[in-house]
């Protein structure tokens, strides 16, 4: 079947755009069986671009001074002319979001929209991490509803009040996350309603006697330590969790803030853990669907040139010893990944035969690749399907690098013996509980001084960056209001390596 | 799908947020600009330009890892290793192999955060909290000027004014209220009449009264009639002029060396950059003098030398000359800036004073005077009076009575602008007189 061309030359109007869609919507759903929520598609000047980097690429956000400082740094090296745009952003939405430069090229759209808005789309619907911690539905509403409760704050109790206290819940941000589910699913919409709920509530309750009436002695009987403990929820990993639930001096606007910063943050941590099998997704896509359109006669030769030059250098991996060597390509890794599997699946070897027994030669690989992208992330990813023949092509090795050695030894090469080792120490670097400090909130003394106590535990003498951390438990302090003490504990011996002990600035 | 075209919606979303973060780093800003502005060229002030400040203060902490005891690396593309071979450890603290660095890069990066200051975020830091003296007095002076600004849509006026699309609105309009019959209309009749000319003599009759009936009505109802026409309309108005004149007054006399000049231009160049922030119209007089003065262009004041003796009133001569020829100071702000050695004829001096005093400064909003000295000038202490010009102490006088006048002294270029601060500092006690 050969169709018309859906454009000519570089030019596009909406037309165009419309036609592109439609055309790249026909195969993703046909043929690749891709299932996307509905897209909406908007056309953003590059300033805009900008903007939207600024505030990690979302279309509305609360006011703060970080943004702005993100802002003049990409737009110093933009201008400098050291790095482009991106073509786009796609925002994981119900509908989902994507923009798209006007400056692009009429391929680059057919590009970006086969990328961003059936690649990512499809992954954002599908993958387990999103489905458990997002709400595509809501997350719009409830920025804007963010938004203008910040400001709304800000009017209230001056700005310099605000971001004294973004400052410290962005400060713990990264210990703002909850990695395993709580037993009530997120509902952003809900979030909105109680806040107005509970406001409410307070001002129907209100009664001014109730201050003038004598307060009981506590009793002062000690609660067994554990019993406390687990009342609190302690240990606990979520700091700004517990600091909204728990903290004895916040008001309730704090607290507020406090949870919108931990939500924001929540939302984001799957894109941490999938950034190599969402681009590897979506790359894989457009890579199908771009081919597709070729095929049948809808993109010229020329404008699949073009495509194929963008491509290639999305896909780039420059060896170890190259200067332009940053680590691994995120989209390269995942693309090559996923052709591998489609190899597999289609054509085995007998090697394939016995690493992967259970998709080799299967036939569909949209199937199994489907299957994959909805239930993996990173490590789990790569531990599960790094083939033998990639880590060849790769030309992977692993090297150790041990402080008390003199030298750092190869420990593994891509050959039949370090397959399984190369494997897992990549993985590995790509779990998030390896490379993110593992701290927890784990007593607190709320009958004496209200002393909260938290640990890291230290692994590969890993210990935390002295000046961020003295500022970071110096931010701590101020929501706790009391007295703050971090023991770094070696997690093998038990050990405690050091200790931080934080006062709060004021009272 | 939707296709929602942004581009047109308010762009600078950023600009709050920009807002913000410059407030923040007020302090380290504004170091790092009065830094920049010291190897700038004074004529170049006014352009935008890159600075950087120190990452304390803007810096975003987070809890992080310090490398470790082990690190381990996969890294793409080995050629020739094979396991157990040993590599040395790199130099630099094993950033060679370029992977790991994370931890490293993220550190480097925070030591200095570089970014673009605009024109005007860089000028108004730079020129934060200075005021020009005096400025309110003129501002609600009676000094109007009119203008031309468009008020609605007229029925009268010149071919040049015509607004085309108001003009076919009305004539749509008037088009439809009288249903004109449309085009397509007598074709749709034309093609009729051609079909039924064979067959039916009855149709053919009623439709060709029918279409003559239509073109009668097209040709009494025009398709542009003159009562359509619209034009633009004009309408004066009076506008407040805030405009301002500035006088350079500069010896030239061969004891003024260029080093001086330097530091004159630099003082006169920052006046003017200031000048052209608060109004919107700022015109510059050059005078120079030696013993005798006049009026020169920019290039000749600040390249070509003169020799003779000095007499300092000459200029002031000069200036009250040009003000009331061209500078009605009713109508214009008027500032002058003099710089000089401080030479000056000893029996100039009480002329000198007198011109100042009684005819130029009750017309001037400010008159700043500069003494530029050699860059050794201190430590030489040639200039009698006990460091003190003939001109200094002449002026001296002058500044106790009358605040319009300030004078200050400068060897190097890097005090111009502590200088040029201090003559223009926000004066809080004042606001209080004026009106």
């Amino acid at each position: 079947m050969r169709g018309e061309l859906l454009y000519e030359g570089k030019d596009w109007d909406f037309g165009t755009i419309q036609r592109i869609h439609d055309a790249v919507a026909d195969i993703a759903h046909k043929e690749l069986g891709l299932d996307t929520f509905a897209n909406q598609i908007e056309i953003i000047t590059a300033e805009q671009m900008l903007d939207a980097y600024a505030s990690t690429g979302m279309p509305l956000f609360y006011k703060h001074w970080s943004f702005g400082k993100r802002f003049a740094q990409h737009e110093g090296i933009y201008r400098m002319g050291l790095q482009g745009l991106a073509y786009e952003i796609v925002i994981n939405a119900d509908p989902c979001i994507s923009y798209i430069m006007e400056e692009n090229s009429a391929t680059m759209q057919t590009l970006v929209i086969a990328h961003a808005a059936f690649g990512h789309n499809h992954f954002f619907k599908h993958n387990y991490q999103f489905r458990q911690w997002t709400d595509p539905e809501g997350i719009l509403d409830y920025l804007s509803f963010a938004k203008a409760y910040i400001a709304n704050c800000e009017e209230r109790y001056g700005h310099a009040e605000v971001e004294r206290l973004l400052d410290a819940a962005h400060a713990l941000m990264p210990q703002g996350i909850d990695r395993y589910p709580r037993k009530r699913p997120l509902n952003l919409h809900m979030e909105e309603k109680r806040e107005q709920d509970r406001k409410e509530e307070r001002e129907r309750v209100y009664d001014d006697l109730w201050r003038t009436v004598p307060g009981r002695a506590r009793g002062a009987k000690q609660m067994a330590g554990d019993k406390r403990r687990a009342l609190l929820g302690l240990p606990q990993e979520n700091i700004l969790y517990f600091l909204e639930k728990a903290a004895p001096r916040l008001k309730p606007w704090q607290r507020e803030v406090l949870r919108i910063v931990r939500l924001i943050a929540q939302y984001f941590y799957p894109q941490q853990q999938t950034k190599v099998m969402n681009e590897g997704c979506a790359t894989y896509c457009h890579y199908r669907l771009l081919g597709r359109l070729h095929e049948t006669g809808q993109i010229g030769d020329g404008s699949f040139l073009e495509f194929l030059t963008s491509h290639t250098n999305a896909t780039r991996q420059p060896f170890y010893d190259s200067p332009s060597y940053n680590g691994i390509n995120p989209y390269a890794l995942g693309f090559d990944m996923m052709r591998d599997i489609e190899r597999i699946v289609r054509e085995p070897t007998e090697e394939d035969r016995y690493w992967f027994p259970e998709i080799a030669g299967t036939g569909d690989e949209m199937e199994v690749l489907r299957h994959v992208w909805a239930n993996y992330r990173d490590d789990s990813f790569i531990a599960q399907f790094m083939s033998p023949r990639l880590i060849r092509n790769w030309r992977l090795f692993h090297v150790v690098d041990d402080r008390e050695q003199p030298n750092l030894e190869v420990s593994a090469i891509h050959n039949e013996r370090g397959y399984r080792d190369l494997r897992r120490s990549l993985s590995a670097q790509y779990d998030v509980g390896g490379y993110a400090p593992d701290i927890q909130i784990v007593d607190v003394d709320l009958a004496g001084n209200r002393k909260l106590v938290l640990h890291h535990r230290v692994r590969d003498g890993k210990m935390l960056e002295l000046t961020n951390a003295a500022m970071v438990l110096g931010h701590l302090a101020n929501l706790w209001g009391y007295e703050v003490l971090l023991q770094e504990i070696d997690a093998g011996t038990e050990q405690v390596l050091k200790e931080h002990m934080v006062r709060p600035e004021q009272g | 799908m939707h296709i929602v075209d942004r581009r047109l919606n308010p762009g600078g979303k950023s600009f709050a947020n920009r807002q913000r973060f410059l407030r923040r780093a007020k302090d380290m800003v504004e170091k790092a600009v009065r830094e920049a502005s010291k190897d700038r060229a004074i004529g170049d002030l006014d352009s935008p330009g890159e600075i950087s400040i120190p990452s304390e203060g803007t810096r975003e902490p987070t809890f992080r890892h310090t490398q470790g005891s082990r690190r381990d690396l996969v890294l793409p593309g080995n050629k020739d290793y094979v396991e157990g071979d040993l590599i040395e450890r790199p130099r630099g603290e094993g950033d060679g192999d370029g992977s790991g660095g994370q931890v490293g890069r993220g550190d480097g990066q925070e030591d200095a955060f570089r970014f673009i200051l605009t024109r005007d975020e860089f000028l108004s830091i730079f020129l934060d909290d200075l005021e020009l003296p005096d400025l309110a007095k003129r501002r609600v002076a009676q000094t109007e000027k009119e203008g031309l600004r468009r008020a609605g849509y007229t029925t009268t006026g010149t071919p040049a004014n015509l607004a085309l699309h108001r003009t076919l609105q009305t004539s749509l309009s008037r088009r439809i209220a009288l249903k004109r019959p449309k085009q397509s209309a007598v074709d749709d009749l034309e093609r009729r009449l051609a079909e039924a000319q064979s067959r039916d003599e009855v149709e053919v009759e009623r439709l060709s009264a029918e279409l003559e009936a239509l073109r009668h009505k097209r040709a009494r109802i025009s398709y542009l009639d003159p009562i359509d026409l619209r034009y633009r309309r004009f309408e004066r108005f009076p506008k407040p002029v805030t405009q301002a004149v500035m006088f350079c007054l500069m010896d030239v006399s061969g004891s003024m060396t260029e080093h001086m000049k330097d530091l004159a231009k630099r003082f006169f160049m920052l006046l003017h950059v200031f000048l052209t922030r608060r109004y919107k119209r700022v015109e510059i007089v050059f005078i120079r003098h030696t013993d005798r003065a006049g009026e020169v262009d920019e290039d000749t004041f600040f390249r070509s030398a003169e020799t003779g003796g000095t007499m300092v009133s000459s200029a002031l001569q000069e200036m009250l000359k040009v003000i009331r020829e061209r500078y009605d100071p009713g109508v214009w702000n008027i500032y002058a800036a003099q710089a000089s050695d401080g030479d000056n004829l000893s029996s100039d001096n009480p002329q000198t004073r007198e011109l100042l005093q009684n005819h130029i400064l009750p017309l001037c909003q400010y008159f700043a005077y500069v003494e530029v000295s050699g860059p050794n000038a201190e430590t030489h202490g040639y200039v009698p009076h006990h460091g003190q010009s003939s001109l200094w102490l002449t002026y001296a006088a002058l500044q106790k009575e009358n605040e319009k006048f300030q004078m200050r002294r400068v060897s190097r270029r890097e005090h111009i602008y502590s200088v040029f601060r201090q003559l223009f500092q926000r004066r809080v006690a004042k606001t209080a007189e004026v009106g």
